[in-house]
């Protein structure tokens, strides 16, 4: 990569730090500083003054706003995230146990849905116009509308209760051999699919159709070339970096489902986890899991990013 | 015996589906091209010239089709062929150069790639051997660095470059027929001329058959043996080009003629001599970037520029692309920020930051733009756009504004009953005029015109620039006309300052254009200008396909020539080492250059007596 | 679910209509039904999401009037009932009736999501326009402020918040909000720098307008359209969240029910299919798939005969 482009992606990782750091002082401001006081609440009504004083400076609410923060910043890159005011285990633990579990549920919607959206969304964007572009068209405009816990109850109905092929619910114990993985995971997949398709094939149509409608494809076609034969050797080189783009914003939506799916299929993973801790105002049990969403989130549009970047040809070769 | 290479009967294109409405806009065209002619399709914009030269592969663009008639390459009847056949035929029999070369390629993909694809996709010479011919073409082509500029990249080459290795792409496979479509249209004019040559020269070399579409009557003269004129899709003229430039029959070709053959406007000297020129400015420079200890930005846009417009009089200023003319005219209108210099009107310092302004001052000058499309705003009637400065610097309401609006119509050649509608439903020489008329609605006492007719056709450009003329006539306005055109230039203005590369290189009377000695610079700008006479071309391929003198190491001042990169007169030792004296030419022109006024006017006679 | 337009896309969400869309049909002679017209404008599809938008927004308003049973009345001893003419949408884990338990919670759901999308678009679009054409400081404050904002999903950022300050009416309201203005502002902050661009922005600039003349005349009225058009995704986008939050539990508390907590509460059924489960969430797909429609149907024609941005 040339100095240009290196220049370029070195001030779109600053960029992104800076964001995390933005977005470390927002959760901290909402979850850490507004509430109120723990302490008070911690001790209830009839506490006496010198009661929540003296719990207020244990837990080190007395110091000003700024100290708490860079405090509790300190605290947060080093790992430790304090201890859950639930089950009075280690937060990062906790984390720990249940982070593996979201990663495979979203590391196999990817695999399932990318290739899926991909040939989706390139081939209703070659056939523009036809009669199969446009059903697609309105099935994917269609499911992406429609709620995470529609399609679930939809599938859990048809796949567990009518058919009986599925289990309702997932035990994450019988994943010991590949029948029991796909019995395990085929419906939470499932229904993070649908939709993730759905929004990955529109915009991957979108990106293809954009370089579909360049003056050069025009040209193309006057040399004397077959429409595939433009589509695979003159546009898709040139949209590799927008869908790439396209695949990892779609991807980035996973953050947002997969919370209600690990719900309804109670999925041990940790959206689940964040959810009741917010039911139980748990807060630094809250605030680890919020960190940690935040920072994978940046992480995956920092990629789509780097992928238009990279993917310019005039940035590669200047 | 010569046999028709081309035939076309009553082609006729139409542009919509039913159950739309479904226009017309080839209506029955007839034309033919011997082998080894030179057809040119010449029209405005909307006359359908495009559309003809792609049928003539045999293509419609998305959204018409080809309803009728027939055309036939050689043998070859292309409008029965299926899409099978029609392949075939592109890029093998007929070849196509289009507009936009930075359009017409891939930007992910090397040249050498694209130039050689046709050959491999009608299987006709291993990669090797088109290889081969590709560099060859590109040395026929005059082209820089034959060998390696097909390892480049589209966005590595300038546009001159561009077009001709478009050329290159579409001669690769030997077609019978080429179709030039509008090649040099986007170029400078001092570009414009080498490609026109390497074209011409390439076409005659190897016999081919082209049509060439234009809209520019005189590039046409030079490139082609036959000339059609097309209107509204229909053909109004069809003979050889002496007959058509010498004695049109059609009025439409007359008109045409007419707009491209301005007569010179007299010269107005200003009635008094006023010791304060309206427009003052001194040793402007301004750009983008970090401004360094010396007050210069990083990237200099505008250098050391200074000019004077007097009262009633008109300055035009010519450039290029890259030039600064645009930032010169936002410079002044507050637009955007100087780095150095002082603009002065009537003798008293404009600010140069827009907030600083009075309401006098903003009135005193007005901007008019070149895109009349994006300088009215969509959402707003005519008389909503008029209104607005009316009150804002008169405090006009009611009555008198309705009065004074449609006295400003008037004024414009408009009809009242456009007050009422929006600029989307107008056409671009209605916008232009509205564009004016709102300058005019502000009173002011210098108008600044951006390349105001560059995007016009030529006939509806002629008029605005009438137009002008008469308004200059009548309300004793000043201009700063800023255009690429000389001719457009030479046809209103009285002084002429000429920009290149940010730099003022020449600075006189209007005359001074008109025969030399001139500044280096303008003499390659007034040499490149196509002449309406056909074999002007073939007169200036010496200079244009010349090589420039060798040029040595330079210095590291900074004020060289800008120049020094592409003249013809340079002088090693010194044009790369010291900035250029100003010097006074005969004519009054000021310029900056090593060369003596004699000199100048001896090398550049030699090259008209040559010619 | 995020499905928030990111900070860094520019593969937009919208599609650009296809270029060989056909023309809207001038008046013609010939006098075609106002229906025809009406199919014309908005093409069939669209025209089935106006129906639903319509209907919805009616039920909305008189959702309480015509509903067959009123308040939280126990009409029923059947719990999960399926479907029949007493219940035409069965009954519930306590034995209501499901259409008028679905129809009370119109209100809340489509009230709710309304009230939230008109304060994240009014503040979205009136701070992108700020930021486009105040200054540079003031833009790379926003735009930094607003991009952290984005950053964090929305469902994540929802639950943050609740867990914060609780679910009440106002705060999820204040939530979802909150949630979608970044998006709002990024969308209105581009289709404004666009518009500043153009020449018609620079004359005025030049002619000495200030300011705040220059957002409300020249740009705004050009970005309205577009701004609806975002308008309508943002509902769909709060719709979803609002009812996802119901659904967890920790949107709209009982006694007040939306259609997310009428899925919540009646989740027992689904191992029987009950209608109760599957009507709220079908009545929620319906209303987001409904806006849906009629966005991309106004998009694709209403882009051809407007000016300004696109």
């Amino acid at each position: 990569m040339k100095v240009h482009a290196q220049r370029l992606v070195a001030a779109r990782l600053g960029l992104a730090v800076l964001t995390l750091f933005i977005v470390s002082m927002v959760v901290f401001g909402i979850t850490g500083l507004l509430p109120g006081d723990a302490a008070q609440q911690a001790l209830g009504q009839a506490a006496t003054p010198e009661q929540v004083t003296a719990l207020r400076h244990q837990f080190g609410l007395d110091q000003p706003a700024v100290t708490r923060y860079l405090q509790w910043l300190v605290h947060v890159v080093t790992g430790n995230f304090g201890t859950s005011l639930s089950n009075n285990l280690p937060v990062s633990e906790l984390i720990a146990t249940r982070l593996p579990n979201s990663l495979v549920l979203a590391g196999l919607t990817a695999l399932v849905s990318v290739p899926l959206a991909l040939v989706i969304g390139i081939a209703s964007a070659m056939y523009r116009g036809s009669l199969v572009d446009r059903v697609l068209n309105v099935l994917t405009l269609s499911t992406v509308a429609v709620p995470e816990f529609l399609v679930a109850t939809i599938a859990v109905l048809i796949f567990a209760v009518k058919l009986r092929w599925l289990p309702a619910l997932s035990y994450l114990s019988d994943v010991s051999s590949f029948g029991g993985l796909l019995r395990t995971y085929a419906m939470p997949v499932m229904t993070l699919c649908c939709v993730i398709v759905a929004q990955m094939a529109r915009m991957t149509r979108a990106a293809v159709l954009d370089q579909l409608n360049a003056s050069y494809v025009e040209m193309a076609l006057l040399k004397g070339a077959t429409p595939m034969r433009v589509v695979l050797r003159h546009v898709l080189p040139n949209t590799i970096g927008p869908i790439a783009n396209a695949v990892a914003l779609s991807l980035s939506y996973l953050f947002g489902g997969v919370v209600i799916v690990e719900s309804i299929f109670n999925y041990p993973g940790l959206a689940s986890l964040m959810v009741d801790a917010v039911t139980n105002r748990d807060m630094p049990l809250v605030q680890g899991c919020v960190m940690v969403f935040c920072a994978a989130y940046l992480a995956l549009v920092l990629i789509a990013d780097l992928a238009q970047i990279v993917s310019n040809p005039r940035l590669r070769q200047r | 015996m010569t046999t028709n290479m081309i035939e076309v009967k009553g082609l006729r294109v139409i542009a919509g589906v039913a159950p739309d409405p479904v226009v017309e806009i080839v209506k029955g065209v007839d034309f033919t091209v011997k082998k080894g002619e030179v057809l040119a399709l010449i029209g405005e914009s909307g006359s359908g010239k495009t559309t003809i030269a792609l049928a003539l592969l045999g293509y419609a663009r998305g959204g018409c089709a080809i309803a009728g008639g027939s055309v036939k390459i050689g043998d070859t009847d292309v409008l029965s062929l299926d899409a099978r056949g029609r392949r075939a035929l592109r890029s093998r029999t007929v070849a196509y150069v289009a507009q936009s070369a930075s359009a017409g390629f891939n930007p992910a993909r090397t040249i050498m790639d694209q130039v050689t694809e046709p050959a491999l996709l009608h299987k006709l010479m291993t990669a090797a051997a088109a290889r081969e011919k590709a560099v060859v073409l590109f040395r026929s082509l005059a082209l820089p660095n034959p060998e390696t500029i097909g390892d480049r990249y589209p966005h590595q080459v300038s546009g001159g470059q561009l077009q001709r290795l478009m050329a290159a792409m579409a001669l690769i496979t030997d077609p019978a027929v080429v179709v030039f479509d509008e090649p040099t249209t986007a170029l400078d004019v001092t570009t414009q001329i080498e490609v026109l040559a390497a074209f011409k020269g390439v076409v005659r070399e190897l016999g081919t058959t082209a049509v060439y579409v234009s809209h520019d009557l005189a590039v046409v003269a030079q490139m082609a043996d036959r000339i059609v004129v097309l209107n509204g899709g229909r053909v109004r003229e069809n003979g050889t080009t002496a007959q058509v430039l010498d004695a049109p029959v059609d009025e439409y070709t007359r008109q045409l003629l007419a707009a491209t053959r301005r007569p010179e406007a007299e010269l107005t000297m200003p009635d008094e001599a006023r010791d304060v020129p309206l427009l003052e400015i001194r040793n402007l420079s301004a750009g983008y970037g970090r401004i360094d200890a010396h007050g210069v930005p990083a990237v200099r846009v505008l250098d050391d520029v200074s000019l004077k417009i007097e009262r009633g009089c008109t300055l035009g200023v010519i450039g290029e692309s890259g030039s600064g003319k645009t930032t010169l005219a936002r410079v002044i209108a507050g637009l955007v920020d100087r780095a150095h210099g002082e603009v002065l009107l009537d003798g008293k310092p404009l600010p140069a930051k827009l907030s600083e302004r009075t309401l006098e001052q903003y009135r005193r000058v007005q901007i008019v733009f070149q895109n009349a499309d994006t300088a009215l705003n969509p959402s707003r009637t005519i008389a909503d756009i008029l209104a607005r400065p009316m009150n804002f610097y008169h405090g006009l309401r009611g009555a008198p504004a309705q009065k004074r609006m449609l006295e400003l119509l008037d004024l414009v050649k408009l009809p009242a009953s456009i007050a009422k509608r929006q600029p989307g439903g107008l056409s671009g020489g209605q916008k232009q005029r509205v564009n004016l008329a709102r300058a005019l609605a502000a009173k002011p006492e210098l108008i600044l015109c951006d390349e105001v007719t560059s995007a016009l056709d030529t006939v509806v450009g002629a008029a605005i620039l009438d137009l002008l003329a008469e308004l200059r006539r009548e309300l004793n306005v000043s201009y700063m006309f800023i255009s690429h055109d000389i001719s457009t230039v030479r046809a209103i203005c009285d002084e002429v300052i000429v920009l290149y590369a940010g730099q003022c290189v020449e600075a006189g009377q209007r005359d001074a254009l008109s025969h030399p000695p001139y500044h280096p610079y303008t003499g390659l700008l007034v040499d490149s200008v196509p002449a309406l006479r056909p074999g002007w071309l073939d007169s200036r391929r010496a200079m244009a396909l010349g090589t420039l003198p060798v040029l040595g190491p330079e210095s590291d001042v900074r004020e060289l020539c800008s120049f020094r990169s592409r003249c013809a007169a340079r002088i090693d030792g010194k044009c790369n080492v010291t900035p250029p004296a100003r010097k006074t030419l005969p004519s009054g022109a000021e310029i900056l250059c090593h060369h003596s006024a004699d000199d100048l006017a001896r090398m550049q006679s030699m090259e008209t007596v040559t010619a | 679910m995020n499905r928030n337009v990111s900070s860094h896309a520019t593969t937009m969400l919208y599609e650009q209509p296809p270029a060989d869309a056909p023309q809207e049909q001038a008046p013609v002679v010939v006098k075609r039904g106002a229906l025809k017209r009406l199919v014309d404008r908005f093409s069939v599809l669209g025209l089935i999401g106006l129906f639903i938008v319509v209907f919805w927004l009616a039920v909305a308003f008189v959702g309480p009037v015509i509903a067959p049973y009123k308040g939280g009345a126990f009409t029923s001893t059947e719990v999960f009932g399926s479907y029949s003419p007493a219940h035409l949408l069965g009954t519930d884990y306590l034995g209501r009736d499901m259409l008028s338990r679905i129809l009370y919670g119109t209100q809340y759901t489509v009230g709710l999501a309304l009230a939230s999308t008109v304060a994240a678009s009014v503040i979205g679009t009136f701070f992108g326009l700020i930021a486009a054409v105040s200054g540079r400081w003031v833009d790379e404050v926003l735009s930094r402020l607003f991009d952290a904002l984005i950053s964090i999903p929305s469902k994540i950022l929802a639950l943050v918040v609740i867990a914060a300050f609780g679910s009440s009416i106002p705060m999820l309201m204040m939530v979802a909000a909150l949630a979608y203005i970044p998006g709002a502002f990024r969308i209105s902050r581009s289709l404004a720098v666009n518009i500043m661009t153009l020449e018609y922005v620079q004359v005025a600039k030049a002619r000495g307008e200030k300011l705040f003349y220059i957002a409300r005349v020249e740009v705004l009225p050009n970005m309205i359209h577009p701004m609806l058009a975002d308008f309508g995704l943002r509902f769909v986008f709060i719709v979803l969240l609002l009812s996802g939050l119901s659904f967890l539990g920790l949107g709209v508390q009982p006694p007040n029910a939306d259609w997310g907590s009428l899925v919540r509460e009646n989740i027992g059924g689904l191992s029987e299919g009950a209608p109760a489960v599957l009507m709220p969430a079908v009545a929620i797909a319906t209303l987001t798939v409904g806006v849906n429609l009629l966005i991309d149907s106004l998009r694709r024609h209403g882009a051809r005969s407007h000016g300004g941005a696109q």
